[in-house]
């Protein structure tokens, strides 16, 4: 039988790999594709324990998590485009001007 | 009556706030008129109070307010007029109004004139604090306030430049003034164990619920407090070995001398022991010790003396001197006795100090004695005033010095401690002969001064007609002797001393042979110094290599001791304390912990590159670092 | 049994192409793979029963966020291969890797208490659609009127920073050092 540690393993997994998807791209659209995916991770976490312990509060957070992923990408592709016209490229590398 | 207590203590205190409003700026004279107008207030109350304590013999209590409650402890502020805090009271604010007064003479040309007057005043209420409180913590205020005063009037001249010991004994007035409060400091640690003492196995600071509660304390606790207590009275009072300080603090301006250190605050140590009688009544060793030692002290001041050149330095011994008399009677147990001396010292001494002060007013700071010589015609208003003064020390009926140190002198006798009897008459003598001596010095012999291009001029009139009160009392204070007695002993059998029998019948010749040292003291004096012509005084460059007079001239070396043995070694384990511990030890810590902030500063600003990529690194490290912190603590919990 | 059969199916195939989105050079192979991903996790919904949080996964994410990321890849060079510098790759695995271990570890391990009590119980005999309605306009009812104020402000601020004047800079100058001077100037 399959059970809610089954679906948290695989959670932390999947964060996990938005984890490195983070740390490891520097380019600004991958590392939104890596949030993403950390955010998902959530989600299946949310849904499972909200199905093994009988209680719908973890999908109604699932539900705001998912609109507050909405809001971020619709907000951060914006930025993405301004930035992208003013520099010409999304790579953190290049876009790093306040070294200390 | 109530009112009256409360206008005797706070007028001074009001004065001193009036004064201070002007502390800054120049220097203004009805500044010095409302604080003797104020001064004159509290001594009209405490006259009045007097007088009613006198006619109806009912002591008054007032409790001011709850000024220390907590827990156990409840200490009121309150202040008690009795027959010996009155006493206080009527010379504290008397010799002060006068001392004002003559202040505003004296002070004329001083730039700092207004806060001459807001310390005097504050001095003044801090010694009406310490006489009528009722209990031990406001007599420990007051004593401690009274302290501060006189270590900023010492140091009132505090912009004088520090000179080397041989060209000034007293070094510089700031010098002067830190040594006073050090150490007076050193006996007020005394004092206030006394105090602990005292509460620890009593409860109560309240004179009267300690001293009832005497009988029940066993007789170690008695003598270690006592001890304590004198202790404290030994450095307001300068008795030896806390007495270099009082010499030195001749620095201050003269009016502070006259009133500080000749008439009221020295005489604290005195008071403290009176007020404190059933305590020292139950311990008779330590009251030996203290008659011992005041008569020690008044042998010892009054030889020092004898070679002193210095005007002022010769008064100061002599205070000191006659305050060993005051303990002498204190410790013998005639307690009113040395209460009366206390009164009758304070109104000549300060006469004196006040003549002191015309002559170095008129001689422009010049204090020495060789410098000066037949001043009296120039001065004739001085000259009468101290020859007064003089007499009334030398103590020669019937003056006020007389009846008091004779009776002093007396009860040395009628103890049958014979051995400070002895003492006592040959410091009678012995204070003749250099109260004389001065006199003769610097208003009689040979004109020296004119030739070193001093020309000395009287003092301003005013000055003169406010002194006067002083003489008077100089000259009959000790008329009423026998009222005195009658008056304070209403206060009960701790303070009553009589004389027994056998002494009775001897007084006269007791007396006489007092009158017999001292006239030829003044005889002496007068053939050394006073005549003029073939016969003048001339130094004597001999006398003055001998081994006593360099003794006595360098006050037995016992500045120098406590210079060289004391001074000298604290100021080296300082020194080594500083560079060793406080540089590198206490220092070199807290320069290491701000050392190690900034370089771990200088260090981690590498983290802070403006990749968001590398922030992100960190962000996830600290993240994990979290997760494996909880998840220890979730296993080991 | 086909329950177990599907979550590990999901599992390793969500593992998989997760893992491809993280890894890939290509963004639009990293875009697919995500869109793939999105589409099995709205399956393990519909297997926990969270009928209508799988529906809407499907809509929101590989609908509505899959479609303005691939009109927002037509601003940027998708075809490209995306260079970028990995320097620190041992750190970046190190990380990930310590954490999944640690999360697993956690999980794995019995440590969850059973005194958890539901909050607000699912309905018997009630569809989850019906159900999730019903709690989220009753007691979720002003968090889900803040989120739609918050989307409303995020569409907003989308349209501002990307819709204004495409074929220009948002700022007259391309220099970031002299926008304030204009600034001032203009005013």
């Amino acid at each position: 039988m399959i059970g809610l540690s089954h679906y948290l393993i695989v959670s932390a997994i999947l964060f996990s790999i938005g984890l490195v998807g983070v740390l490891r791209r520097r380019n600004l659209l991958m590392l939104f594709f890596a949030t993403e995916v950390m955010l998902n991770a959530v989600n299946i976490a949310f849904a499972a324990i909200s199905h093994y312990y009988n209680d719908l509060t973890g999908q109604m957070f699932a539900f705001f998590i998912i609109a507050i992923a909405a809001s971020e990408v619709a907000v951060g592709l914006g930025i993405l485009i301004v930035l992208y016209k003013k520099y010409g490229s999304l790579d953190l590398d290049d876009l790093a001007s306040m070294r200390g | 009556m109530e009112n009256l207590v409360y206008v005797a203590l706070f007028a001074p205190f009001v004065g001193s706030l009036f004064a201070s409003l002007f502390g800054m700026s120049e220097r203004k004279m009805f500044v010095g008129y409302v604080a003797s107008a104020l001064l004159a207030t509290a001594f009209a109350a405490s006259a009045t109070l007097a007088y009613n304590l006198f006619t109806t013999g009912e002591v008054i209590h007032v409790t001011m307010m709850d000024w220390i409650s907590a827990g156990d402890i409840s200490i009121p502020f309150g202040f008690v007029i009795d027959q010996i805090s009155v006493t206080m009271m009527v010379v504290v604010s008397f010799v002060s109004t006068i001392v004002h007064i003559y202040a505003i003479g004296y002070m004329d040309h001083d730039k700092s004139f207004n806060r001459f007057f807001s310390y005097l005043s504050a001095f003044v209420f801090s010694m009406m604090v310490l006489v009528m409180s009722d209990n031990f913590a406001g007599l420990f205020i007051g004593w401690e306030g009274v302290g501060v005063c006189s270590w900023l009037l010492v140091g009132f001249w505090y912009h004088k430049p520090d000179q080397a010991r041989e060209d000034n004994p007293s070094i510089s007035p700031s010098w002067a003034a830190n040594e006073a409060f050090i150490m007076n400091r050193i006996a007020d640690l005394g004092m206030l164990v006394g105090i602990f003492i005292i509460y620890w196995n009593t409860g109560s600071l309240q004179y009267d619920e300690v001293f009832a509660q005497i009988p029940y304390l066993s007789d170690t606790i008695l003598t270690t407090a006592a001890i304590a207590l004198f202790i404290g009275a030994m450095g307001k009072s300068a008795q030896f070995p806390l007495h270099t300080w009082l010499t030195d603090a001749m620095e201050g301006p003269t009016p502070v001398s006259a009133l500080i250190h000749a008439a009221t605050m020295v005489t604290a140590g005195v008071f403290l022991v009176i007020r404190a009688n059933p305590l020292f009544a139950e311990t008779p060793e330590v009251s030996f010790f203290i008659a011992s030692l005041g008569t020690f002290v008044a042998f010892y001041a009054a030889s020092m003396a004898l070679v002193e050149r210095d005007l002022k330095r010769i008064i100061a011994y002599s205070t000191l001197s006659q305050l060993g008399y005051m303990f002498a009677a204190a410790g013998l147990g005639a307690y009113w006795i040395a209460l009366f001396h206390l009164a009758a010292h304070a109104f000549f001494k300060a006469l004196l100090f006040l003549g002191g002060g015309n002559v170095m007013h008129a001689m422009h700071d010049e204090l020495d004695l060789f410098k000066m010589g037949d001043l009296r015609k120039k001065m004739r208003g001085t000259w009468i005033y101290m020859t007064i003064a003089s007499i009334a020390l030398a103590g020669l009926p019937p003056l006020a010095g007389f009846w008091s140190k004779d009776a002093i002198i007396e009860t040395a006798f009628n103890e049958h401690t014979y051995i400070l009897w002895i003492m006592l008459v040959i410091t009678a003598g012995m204070t003749a002969f250099y109260s004389f001596r001065q006199i003769f010095l610097s208003f009689h012999g040979e004109d020296r001064h004119t030739a070193l291009g001093f020309h000395p001029h009287e003092m301003y009139k005013f000055v003169l007609v406010a002194m006067s009160p002083l003489a008077v009392l100089a000259i009959i204070t000790g008329w009423f002797m026998g009222a005195y007695k009658g008056f304070i002993y209403q206060l009960g059998e701790g303070v009553q001393y009589e004389m027994s029998e056998h002494t009775h019948h001897l007084a006269t010749y007791l007396g006489l042979i007092v009158i017999f040292f001292a006239v030829s003291g003044i005889v002496i004096a007068y053939l050394k110094y006073a005549r003029t012509g073939e016969k003048a005084w001339k130094r004597n460059e001999e006398v003055e290599q001998g081994f006593f007079y360099k003794l006595l001239k360098n006050q037995y070396y016992v500045p120098k001791f406590y210079e060289e043995f004391i001074t000298k070694p604290y100021a080296m384990i300082s020194e080594v304390f500083w560079t060793k511990i406080d540089l590198k030890i206490v220092d070199a810590t807290v320069d290491n912990i701000a050392k190690f902030f900034y370089s771990t500063g200088d260090k981690t600003r590498a983290m802070q590159t403006g990749n968001l990529s590398n922030y992100l690194n960190w962000m996830a490290f600290g993240g994990v670092l979290l997760l494996v912190i909880a998840a220890i603590s979730a296993m080991i919990g | 049994m086909y329950e177990i059969v599907a979550f590990y199916l999901f599992s390793a195939l969500t593992i998989g192409l997760f893992l491809i989105t993280v890894l890939s050079k290509n963004v639009l192979y990293a875009m697919t793979s995500l869109a793939a991903g999105m589409v099995l996790i709205s399956g393990f919904f519909f297997i926990l029963g969270a009928d209508f949080l799988g529906v809407v996964q499907l809509i929101v994410y590989v609908g509505a966020i899959m479609a303005l990321y691939s009109f927002a890849m037509m601003f940027f060079d998708a075809t490209r291969d995306i260079k970028e510098k990995n320097t620190n790759n041992t750190l970046v695995f190190l990380l990930g890797g310590l954490s999944a271990l640690v999360l697993v570890l956690m999980f794995a391990a019995p440590i969850y208490s059973d005194t958890i009590v539901a909050l607000y119980p699912m309905t018997e005999g009630v569809g989850n659609a019906q159900d999730v309605g019903m709690v989220l306009f009753t007691k979720y009812l002003i968090p889900f009127e803040v989120a739609a104020v918050m989307l409303l402000v995020a569409m907003i601020a989308g349209i501002i920073l990307a819709g204004k004047k495409m074929d220009e800079s948002l700022t007259e100058d391309m220099s970031a050092d002299d926008e304030i001077m204009i600034v001032k100037d203009d005013k």
